[in-house]
């Protein structure tokens, strides 16, 4: 009986078992939650949420298994600065280790390492074939010594080759002798630009590099923190932060309406050598022009004078572009193809007029470049059907943005600590 | 008007005077003048970076409640408002990155009206906050 036992009915049952596990997995993805997390998307769009992270995660990258590293902005009583989850065949995620003893925004995956930024240096870890990190403790540091204050994200992105791009945001509003103070002009010649205000490249692959083992790509960015690489057209793609406060340091010359509208968020394409001109202008997106800053003798009119290159695109002003992503999925409709996503985490210095923001952008390209209106994707993230007043009311807000190997969009909210998975369930 | 101003700034510095003389005591409700004025010097020199419900902005700016630098030591207080606030910050086991610009530019009756409000704002209560206390950190102040 027992010898029976073992030689049909046990086989038999293990048959059975791995046929229906099989089947579990090939039906059930990623499932979207029952009220899309509460986000509002396109129809035939769910979302689903894939962790509570209890921190503030930033950046994200998605590994070709599906599993998720994702930078943390601060780091808090013991609290480690990259999280690592693994998902489920339903996309809910686990987390798997944490390591890191430093805060910051940067994260992303090239070849056979993990990349992350703190505020002041850029590391790197070595991984597996399956995309696992092997010794957490020990990473390679690759670039050291950049400056930091406010608008410290170092966000990162390669190229094609074995390049690093990272930005250095500047450590003030718009170089004023006195930052942000009433009425203070700009600093002639800004000597801030030397070190900070632009994009910065290095090498991958070369240890404990400084400024001067890199170059000064691109200038006169105040502050980016979404920034991507556009493999159709091989070129780095940024989204900056325009500079705050025209009307409290210049009331006679913009009205508190003017200054929640203006300047505009900008999209730049960027070449070696450019500038974008902070702090010398800003782009108005109402007159559609470059306009002198008035730190620097401008009057909220007069053009600005000097060789700064357009935005390709322009977006209301102070909504805080931190994500940016060029969809290169085969899950979302063809429209979504090649055009990019942006985060916006959300307005503070557009008070007393009301907040906005919170929400994620779809920019449609084509043939590389902004094609048509941009649009709002996904909202829902501050969980406030009125007027948002201020950037507290919101719970949710939007920061770092990565696709998954079946193309689905990942968007972290660095406020309440939501890693959020958007997937096309239309059949 | 400018019998009116006189005269609450006479009344401010003899309160002044009568509370330092009488050094801790509990000081009473603030008035109501000076919370309506401080409202608009809010609105005109604060609100953009602190918010119209005091709350700051996460990791930028800090709220102005909830916190001892208001409810707190009123020379602290002052100096804030007269030398800025230096960046990046911590406090209260919060960081904040934005630097706060000298308001020393405003006159004393202002940020005397401008603190009396936040103190009374915001789930703040706290005692007024006078011209005469403004006028005289300003004068001890570097």
């Amino acid at each position: 009986m027992k010898t029976k036992l073992i030689k049909y009915i046990v086989p038999a049952v293990l048959i059975a078992a791995s046929v229906s596990l099989y089947a579990i997995k090939s039906n059930v993805g990623p499932v979207a939650d029952k009220d899309n997390a509460g986000l509002k998307l396109p129809e035939g769009f769910g979302a689903l949420v894939v962790a509570e992270t209890g921190a503030q995660p930033r950046h994200i990258v998605v590994t070709p298994q599906g599993n998720i590293y994702v930078k943390m902005f601060r780091v808090r009583n013991g609290s480690k600065g990259i999280y690592y989850y693994k998902t489920d065949a339903a996309g809910k995620g686990t987390l798997s280790k944490s390591f890191g003893d430093y805060p910051g925004t940067g994260m992303n995956l090239k070849d056979d390492y993990l990349y992350a930024s703190s505020n002041t240096e850029v590391f790197r870890y070595k991984i597996d074939a399956n995309k696992e990190v092997l010794d957490a403790d020990h990473p390679e540091r690759i670039i050291t010594g950049l400056k930091t204050g406010q608008h410290e994200s170092k966000s990162i992105v390669f190229d094609n080759l074995d390049d690093i791009y990272v930005n250095i945001g500047v450590n003030s509003n718009s170089c004023q002798v006195k930052d942000r103070q009433f009425a203070s002009m700009g600093i002639p010649g800004c000597p801030l630009l030397d070190s900070a205000a632009g994009i910065w490249r290095f090498k991958i692959n070369k240890p404990n590099q400084t400024y001067k083992d890199g170059i000064r790509y691109a200038t006169g960015l105040r502050n980016v923190v979404g920034l991507d690489w556009n493999q159709q057209n091989n070129q780095l793609f940024v989204m900056q932060h325009g500079r705050d406060q025209l009307h409290s340091i210049f009331p006679d010359m913009y009205t508190e309406k003017q200054s929640a509208e203006l300047p505009a968020e900008c999209m730049y394409a960027l070449k070696q050598g450019d500038n974008a001109g902070w702090p010398y202008m800003y782009y108005d997106q109402i007159q559609h022009k470059k306009i002198m800053a008035p730190e620097y003798g401008g009057d909220s009119k007069k053009e600005a004078v000097g060789n700064f290159i357009d935005p390709v695109a322009a977006y209301p002003g102070h909504m805080a572009p931190d994500g940016l992503l060029f969809y290169t999925g085969n899950m979302f409709p063809e429209k979504y193809k090649n055009g990019a996503f942006i985060a916006f985490h959300g307005s503070w210095n557009r008070a007393p007029e009301p907040q906005k923001g919170y929400f994620l952008v779809f920019q449609p390209f084509k043939n590389g470049k902004p094609f048509g209106d941009w649009e709002v994707f996904a909202d829902g993230f501050s969980a406030m059907t009125t007027d948002i007043k201020s950037p507290n009311e919101a719970v949710h807000r939007p920061c770092g943005l990565a696709q998954g190997p079946d193309g689905s969009l990942y968007v972290t909210d660095d406020h309440h600590g939501t890693i959020y998975r958007i997937i096309y369930t239309k059949k | 008007m400018n019998r009116v101003l006189t005269a609450l700034l006479l009344l401010a510095s003899i309160s002044f005077c009568v509370s330092a003389q009488t050094k801790p005591k509990t000081v009473g409700a603030a008035p109501a003048a000076s919370i309506a004025r401080g409202a608009l010097v809010y609105k005109q020199y604060c609100l953009a970076c602190h918010q119209i419900d005091g709350g700051g902005v996460p990791n930028m700016n800090p709220p102005l409640s909830k916190t001892t630098w208001i409810s707190g030591d009123k020379t602290r207080l002052i100096k804030v408002v007269l030398n800025g606030f230096p960046a990046p910050v911590d406090i209260d086991g919060e960081s904040y990155t934005n630097v706060m610009a000298p308001h020393n530019f405003l006159k004393d009756q202002d940020i005397a009206d401008v603190l009396t409000y936040v103190r009374n704002s915001f789930g703040n209560k706290g005692s007024a906050i006078t011209a005469a206390s403004v006028k005289a950190v300003r004068a001890k102040n570097k």
